[in-house]
């Protein structure tokens, strides 16, 4: 035996390691096999290649129906008629979870929604937030996001509405007590924040006007945020965790235009 | 189409009853049906200043639960014709005050007054949040100071979140800022935050500012809301507020030193 190959048996035979894959999720509003097989076609039709032995997530989500009715192997035996494997399902019931091992399916999360992006964002993960599958266009503006505030006071959200980025625009003051974060983006303010309010962001911050509360940006640890403003006059400012209070703001560039970024991993400010 | 209007502030003291009785007063004398509303259940003071406490039967709690009629609680005002009050319960607390009850009373004082002026009581609790939640227009009492100055930005904030019109998606609450208790002797020796800077920390339009009087104290004391007070500055100040309320232009007045003007107005006032 080749010794290259006595040293590969020496160690475990086989890890496990986590990874991201992408895969397409069928959402299932409501369930007639006649029509299931039909709209299946259809699609197949207009992109034969791309749907050649794809793996399916199904998602229960949006199922109108009774789901204890639902057979699984039925729909499964149905997709695999029209090349596709169904792999799993995304399911909480046991009686669902159950019904699905039967069928010899893999059980999945259902796809997370509002309580997902609610994580504490003054937390400073080192990672960017993680998608969970490309299927899943990340923070749309209806899971948007509201941050646990101490009492839950956030303003409705400004973020556009086809989901295309997750920046957030708010037009009217940022009123002390309030809270408001722009999760998976920009926070752009074209109002004063006044004293005793928080904003918070995953990307840079900008503020036409003065700033006058706290600034949180990269609240996910992205360290090329960046925070903007017409008139620093912040009780504090953070970007990825590094952060100065109102003491140490007050110098030369104190209620002037002004920019913060990371440089070698401290806060400095700039004039903007 | 009636309105209602909240007078309001987050913090205590700094003249919300007073506000609430010369500006509804104003109202009623400009010739709109109106009436005040006392919401400061367990600490009834409305009725003090506008002189009516020896009148009061029944009050806003007794009519929420039914136990009155709205008329049985209305009471009128001896001095202005087209104004009445609706008293606070002074023996129950703020819980007393239902979203559906409050809602039932309003409606009812819809179908005769143009205006409902809501008398908040201090705080972000309950009682507020009951006061403000219906409001159409809220006027924000601030003093020049700053811890005052904070607190109405975070009723402001209040106000465009947790208001039904915020609730509802409908067009804002809009806001009105009344500077009160304010001297221009204290501003110029910095003791006390200017008009300027009060506008800008709130950015919200000015409705009137108040200059710090003696006939304020001397109108609560006598129950006579200072508006009646044509001579005194405050009164005319809370008269321009209520022309500034109903859409006139007027310039802002008692915002600087009047050396000569300002004693003869304090005498006029006593007098």
């Amino acid at each position: 035996m080749p010794q290259a190959t006595a040293d590969l048996f020496a160690s475990p035979c086989l890890q496990f390691k986590g990874s991201m894959v992408p895969l397409t999720t069928l959402e299932l509003l409501y369930f007639d096999p006649e029509k299931f097989s039909q709209a299946l076609q259809e699609k197949i039709r207009q992109a034969p290649n791309l749907f050649k032995n794809l793996p399916l997530v199904l998602s229960l989500d949006k199922f109108a129906e009774d789901i204890n009715d639902l057979n699984f192997l039925q729909i499964r035996e149905l997709c695999s008629a029209q090349n596709l494997q169904l792999i799993g399902v995304r399911a909480t019931d046991p009686t669902q979870i159950a019904a699905a091992e039967s069928a010899g399916l893999a059980v999945l999360q259902p796809s997370r929604g509002r309580q997902d992006n609610t994580e504490e964002p003054s937390q400073n993960l080192q990672k960017e937030p993680q998608q969970e599958s490309q299927q899943e266009p990340q923070a749309s503006p209806e899971a948007a996001p509201q941050v646990e505030s101490p009492d839950k006071e956030v303003l409705d959200s400004a973020a556009p509405a086809n989901g295309q980025t997750a920046n957030r625009i708010i037009r009217t003051p940022i009123r002390s007590g309030q809270q408001v974060y722009a999760p998976g983006g920009d926070l752009i303010v074209m109002a004063p924040v006044s004293a005793g309010a928080e904003i918070l962001a995953d990307g840079n911050i900008h503020v036409y006007g003065p700033l006058r509360g706290r600034a949180l940006a990269g609240v996910r640890g992205n360290t090329e945020a960046m925070v903007f403003c017409q008139s620093l006059e912040a009780e504090l400012v953070s970007i990825a965790g590094q952060y100065k209070i109102s003491e140490d703001l007050q110098g030369n560039h104190w209620k002037k235009p002004s920019l913060l970024k990371l440089e070698d991993d401290r806060l400095v400010i700039r004039e903007l | 189409m009636s309105k209602i209007i909240v007078i309001t502030s987050g913090k205590g003291g700094v003249g919300k009853t007073t506000t609430s009785a010369s500006i509804a007063t104003g109202l009623a004398k400009r010739g709109h049906k109106t009436v005040v509303i006392d919401f400061d259940v367990g600490l009834r003071n409305l009725d003090l200043i506008m002189n009516c406490e020896r009148r009061v039967v029944y009050d806003f709690v007794n009519v929420i639960n039914g136990e009155a009629t709205l008329n049985q609680a209305l009471i009128k005002d001896k001095h202005t014709d087209k104004l009445h009050i609706l008293p606070a319960s002074q023996t129950r607390d703020k819980e007393a005050l239902t979203k559906e009850g409050v809602e039932k009373v309003l409606n009812e004082l819809a179908e005769t007054f143009e205006y409902i002026v809501c008398d908040s009581p201090a705080g972000i609790e309950h009682g507020a949040l009951m006061a403000l939640y219906y409001a159409d227009e809220a006027i924000v009492v601030t003093n020049p100071e700053v811890s005052s100055v904070r607190d109405s930005d975070r009723i402001l904030g209040i106000l465009q979140s947790k208001s039904r019109r915020a609730e509802m998606g409908l067009d804002p609450v809009k806001e009105h800022l009344l500077l009160t208790r304010y001297s221009p002797e204290r501003v110029i020796k910095g003791e006390m935050l200017s008009v300027q800077d009060v506008e800008e920390i709130l950015a919200v339009p000015l409705l009137g500012v108040i200059p710090e009087s003696q006939a304020v104290l001397t109108a609560s004391n006598q129950g006579v809301p200072v508006i009646h007070d044509d001579l005194s500055d405050a009164g005319q100040a809370y008269q321009d507020a209520v022309a500034r309320l109903l859409g006139e232009e007027r310039e802002h007045r008692f915002l600087d030193i009047q050396k000569k003007g300002f004693f003869s107005r304090v005498f006029g006032g006593k007098a």
